[in-house]
């Protein structure tokens, strides 16, 4: 009963981070139909970043409560990024073919992933100073971190407040307006690129955070921008791309899956994961909860 | 019009790109005189990588269907190849080739029927997410693909067993022999693709890129034309894995990452998806940056994924799309004149 509560608890941590990064990643579908195929990456800056300033914090002698708070600060350095990013990159590809909008987030991924190795080189980056500043749990015998936990508690609370952003506020109004019909918010006067600055902002936002929580837990290395991407399309695909419940349930059955897998069937896990995928995209192209655009 | 003329004007536009095909032939036979045993490896590469573009283009360029998932046929032609050497019979390139291209083409004839059932960003995803089903096999299934180990892969004997290669200078000599064979495979793959899109069925391909709608009124069978295209564009990229493994005398996984079907859709777009021979020039291209930006920097990537979105953005149609326009400028000017 205990190792099965653990394997929950574990799924759970896996769920919290996909859906940040699944739900960034449909986020920015949703609202300016780009798949953005750098977003990975910009995942993996988030826990480089976060490690990196963990590292840094230490090293000066800050106290390790007040450590915690640099996590917040590693996501939304990638949010910052991301301002930069889509007046400059993305602007000028709205009204081309899809083609190139894949092809230029492709470009960034590459640039991406190179610049993390030049700046913090090609050994592992870990926070794990945070992890052993939480408690042990037991669990009927057996130990879990509370770190675990918090992660998960981040996730469910990020989850609340995008729910909450997006169809209980006016910028959400604003945003779902912009995402349905483009031109027409902005013949209603609707600043659009504004809308889009912001709504990539949070979207990177997002897979910082999901960066930034999972370092405490594992290093950050080079490559787990590109592996988690492949997995966040997973979650997107069976959720529906550009739906936020999509992307909640999506990443569920994924770490669900993948937590048995790992259990039972290691060989097979991944092209189960992928099968999944392909067979939600036959049966239901637009996956289980799409908002029908 | 006269008949005369119509017959002439019908015939000449087969009569200038044989005149080019034949001269750039002509140039390629004369390479090895010129260049050392590297610089002929490093062709032998291009060419192949201007197969698998080729390949890829019948979809892109002339379907209009952007497949995220290449890697799956490439690394399925070069893991084939490993298996017959490791389970079967002769170390012959004609045996790989042989059993090699009936795989590819049932393995993209699978994937093709489920992925021609979606278009445009639902059909790139589904593509990429088949072919890590591939990728992950080949990484897990350690006992059987060699794991991130990858499988050797020996020069195989060219042309029936009648050219070996042993010896002290066993590996110039392979280098030279095999730079003939891909480009005698390269020289039937184009003309075999030209061939393709200039016939109803390539045009098709084009009217239902062009019109999907206008396509279906016409009585287009749309779903059966994009597999078809599928099934020919993944073999044609197969063939190039094929001939890529005994050059690489390695297979690993990375040829069936996503991340390199990334780079096929790249070097098309660097040629120029619009054109033919696009992907022709970008293969060979490509693999001369590559090797360029991997031998000057640690951050080969870097330099690639800079030239990819300044591509995107200053130069959209390719390297061949670009002289072509300036070419037509150039004649317009000096016509006006």
């Amino acid at each position: 009963m205990a190792i099965f509560t653990i394997q929950v608890l574990n799924s759970l941590l896996y769920a919290s981070v996909l859906f940040l990064i699944a739900a960034g990643l449909s986020l920015i579908f949703g609202v300016m139909r780009i798949v953005n195929l750098a977003h990975g990456s910009l995942y993996a800056v988030g826990a480089y970043v976060t490690a990196w300033l963990v590292g840094r914090g230490i090293a000066h002698g800050v106290p390790l409560g007040w450590l915690f708070l640099l996590l917040p600060v590693g996501a939304l350095s990638v949010a910052l990024i991301g301002i930069v990013i889509e007046p400059l990159l993305l602007r000028p590809f709205y009204r081309r073919a899809e083609e190139y909008q894949l092809l230029v987030t492709f470009g960034l991924l590459q640039i991406l992933e190179d610049l993390v190795r030049l700046i913090w080189g090609g050994t592992p980056l870990s926070a794990d100073t945070l992890m052993d500043a939480l408690p042990i749990l037991h669990v009927g015998g057996l130990f879990y971190p509370a770190d675990n936990l918090l992660v998960i508690g981040i996730g469910i609370v990020a989850a609340l407040i995008l729910w909450a952003a997006i169809y209980h506020t006016k910028f959400g109004v604003m945003l779902r307006a912009t995402s349905q019909d483009r031109r027409m918010a902005s013949a209603l006067g609707l600043n659009v690129g504004l809308v889009y600055v912001v709504a990539f902002g949070i979207g990177c936002f997002m897979a910082g955070l999901g960066g930034a929580i999972v370092v405490p837990t594992q290093a950050a290395v080079l490559g787990m921008g590109v592996d988690a991407l492949v997995i966040a399309f997973v979650v997107v695909v069976i959720g529906g791309l550009g739906s936020l419940k999509g992307a909640l349930v999506g990443a569920l059955v994924v770490s669900f899956v993948r937590t048995v897998g790992i259990q039972f069937f290691p060989e097979l896990e991944l092209a189960v994961l992928y099968l999944i995928a392909a067979l939600v995209l036959l049966v239901r192209p637009t996956g289980l909860f799409a908002e029908t655009a | 019009m006269t008949t005369s003329e119509a017959s002439s004007r019908r015939e000449r536009p087969l009569l200038k790109p044989v005149a080019a095909g034949a001269s750039a032939l002509l140039v390629l036979i004369l390479v090895p005189i010129l260049v050392d045993t590297y610089q002929l490896q490093l062709l032998t590469y291009g060419l192949i990588a201007a197969i698998a573009a080729l390949g890829f283009n019948l979809l892109l360029g002339y379907t209009g269907l952007l497949s995220f998932g290449h890697s799956a046929y490439f690394g399925v032609g070069a893991y084939t190849v490993a298996f017959v050497v490791g389970h079967l019979g002769p170390h012959s390139m004609e045996f790989y080739i042989l059993i090699g291209v009936p795989v590819v083409a049932i393995t993209s004839a699978i994937f093709g029927f489920i992925c021609v059932r979606h278009t445009r960003i639902f059909f790139g995803i589904l593509t990429l997410a088949i072919s890590q089903v591939i990728y992950s096999l080949a990484l897990k299934l350690f006992w059987v693909t060699g794991g991130t180990d990858g499988l050797r892969v020996p020069r195989p004997t060219l042309l029936l067993g009648l050219v070996g290669f042993s010896g002290s200078h066993g590996f110039e000599q392979f280098i030279k022999s095999y730079f003939y064979y891909v480009l005698g495979v390269f020289a039937v793959c184009v003309i075999l693709m030209w061939v393709i899109v200039h016939s109803p069925f390539g045009k098709a391909l084009q009217a239902i890129r062009d019109n999907e709608v206008r396509a279906r009124f016409l009585g287009l069978r749309i779903r059966r034309f994009r597999w078809i295209a599928f099934l020919v564009s993944g073999t044609f990229t197969g063939v190039a894995g094929i001939l890529w493994a005994p050059l690489n005398g390695l297979t690993t996984p990375d040829v069936l990452y996503w991340t390199f079907s990334g780079e096929i859709v790249f070097t098309a777009l660097l040629g120029g998806f619009r054109n033919f021979t696009g992907p022709i020039v970008g293969g060979i291209v490509f693999t001369y940056l590559k090797t360029y930006a991997v031998a000057t920097t640690e951050y080969w990537q870097l330099l690639l994924g800079v030239v990819l979105v300044t591509l995107v953005l200053v130069l959209p149609t390719g390297i061949v799309g670009a002289i072509s326009r300036a070419g037509q400028r150039f004649r317009v000017r000096s016509s006006t004149r």
